[in-house]
């Protein structure tokens, strides 16, 4: 047992198993986690096997390799995954690109000045029939595809959500 | 006087060495295996258009000729990073295991970090430690750009490392890739020899004894410790791999170094180093056309 009742900001506190172990008010547990991944991306629980859960601040979730003590105080444990203090939950964009591959649905594809425009962080006017909200943005690279981001569709619009410090003027997708 | 005049009885062929240390440094890009394979970054760059060529030693680097590396949709994906090939050498000399724990005492910007976590496929545990808070941020947004998830940050002065955050007590291995008065960066940063003093060596000199004593302290039996520096200065290489041979429980291994260099010295002004430092490398810029590095590999006793 931690001890750790309530979140502090200066340390990470791992998530909890279930809703049913929460110590910590308010944390977010693993299975929400996951569940969130494969509800909204269709990412498979089994990728996240191995990998542990952490909170920093009031609902920003990281994802760590191996496993630590918990509550720990360490400027940063792996990277950031999840932030979850909204009512809809916004994966990061280095999540996305470590893990989006994964994913089978709530992607929308992508290329050429469209694919630039979302690099440089621009919203777009984009047709889209699925669900608003967060979508992995992503493009073809060799037949394969590779997530490029996270972006929020809604009004017709697919607004980049790529951070300020990750945004770059690319030229235009070439297609494939 | 230019600083570098002291180094010119070490070297080979003075003429090749002053001319290569005026000469710019190539851009040169790390594939990220984290996120890509080498053959996949290669494709993509060709499909853009953009020339490279590889590094013979090692397919996970390529050459930019002409490119900026940040600019380019490869590099956008994080599948690249910028790294200087020398650099590329330290990592891989401490050779680390998936699953095992590695103390990188001098971490940020990271690009020997998210190197040291791309070869262990991401698995087990990086301690990515900085005493400098400022410079943490781009060791942060390195990590999170190439995708690593085995990093931990940690903020503390290098030279009494504390275990206190972790439920372990030794590291398998560790990385002392010291700072230091980066004579070997002059390529990159002309103006590193206007601000060169004979006092700031002596002065970085003993903080690198510091850190280093204490890797090999932090260091379990048996297990690795590399120390590298950007430096030609023989007060910040063997001087101070001399000092732990002395003062702690460690011994210094043989390595084949996959870059040309020349072997760790024993005699330096009034100085005498011990013989075996002479089984440290030490790579100067006309060798491979890159910039300059110390490195030496120590094995911990017990």
């Amino acid at each position: 047992m931690s001890g750790e009742t309530e979140n502090v900001g200066q340390q990470f506190g791992r998530l909890p198993a279930t809703a049913a172990d929460r110590e910590v008010e308010g944390r977010v547990s693993r299975e929400a986690v996951l569940g969130f991944f494969a509800n909204r991306f269709g990412i498979d629980p089994a990728v996240f096997e191995g990998f542990s859960f952490w909170e920093k601040g009031k609902g920003k979730i990281w994802i760590f390799a191996a496993d630590a003590p918990s509550p720990i105080r360490v400027e940063g444990l792996g990277m950031t995954v999840l932030r979850t203090r909204q009512e809809h939950w916004k994966p990061t964009q280095s999540a996305i690109q470590r893990f989006g591959g994964h994913a089978s649905k709530n992607v929308i594809e992508i290329g050429g000045e469209a694919a630039a425009a979302f690099a440089r962080g621009e919203d777009q006017e984009l047709d889209w029939d699925g669900d608003w909200g967060y979508l992995i943005a992503a493009r073809d690279v060799g037949g394969e595809r590779e997530p490029i981001g996270v972006g929020l569709y809604v009004y017709g619009e697919l607004r980049s959500t790529v951070p300020k410090g990750n945004q770059e003027s690319l030229p235009p997708l070439a297609a494939e | 006087m230019n600083p570098l005049e002291r180094y010119a009885p070490l070297v080979d062929d003075e003429a090749a060495f002053f001319a290569a240390c005026e000469r710019p440094l190539p851009s040169v890009v790390r594939v990220n295996t984290i996120k890509t394979a080498p053959e996949r970054a290669r494709r993509a760059l060709e499909h853009e258009g953009i020339e490279y060529e590889p590094v013979g030693w090692h397919d996970q680097l390529l050459r930019l000729p002409e490119a900026t590396p940040g600019t380019n949709w490869p590099y956008f994906h994080g599948w690249l990073h910028g790294q200087e090939e020398v650099s590329a050498v330290p990592a891989l000399v401490l050779d680390p295991q998936p699953g095992e724990r590695i103390w990188d005492s001098c971490a940020a910007p990271g690009s020997k970090t998210t190197q040291l976590s791309a070869i262990m496929d991401d698995r087990g545990v990086v301690v990515g430690n900085d005493n400098n808070l400022g410079r943490l941020s781009s060791l942060r947004h390195n990590a999170e750009r190439l995708g690593v998830t085995n990093l931990v940050v940690t903020n503390q002065d290098g030279r009494n490392f504390s275990f206190n955050p972790f439920e372990f007590d030794e590291f398998d291995r560790a990385i002392v890739d010291a700072p230091c008065s980066c004579e070997g960066t002059v390529r990159k940063n002309p103006t590193t020899l206007e601000e060169w003093t004979l006092e700031h060596v002596h002065s970085v000199a003993a903080v690198q004894k510091g850190i280093l004593s204490r890797a090999v302290q932090a260091t379990k039996p048996g297990g690795t410790v590399v120390y590298s520096t950007c430096t030609f200065a023989p007060e910040e290489n063997e001087a101070v791999v001399d000092h732990v041979l002395e003062t702690e429980d460690c011994e210094v291994v043989g390595f084949d170094c996959p870059l040309d260099s020349v072997s760790g010295i024993t005699e330096w002004e009034d100085d005498s180093y011990d013989s075996s430092v002479k089984q440290t490398h030490r790579i100067y810029p006309h060798l491979n056309d890159t910039g300059g590095f110390y490195c030496a590999k120590l094995e911990v006793g017990g």
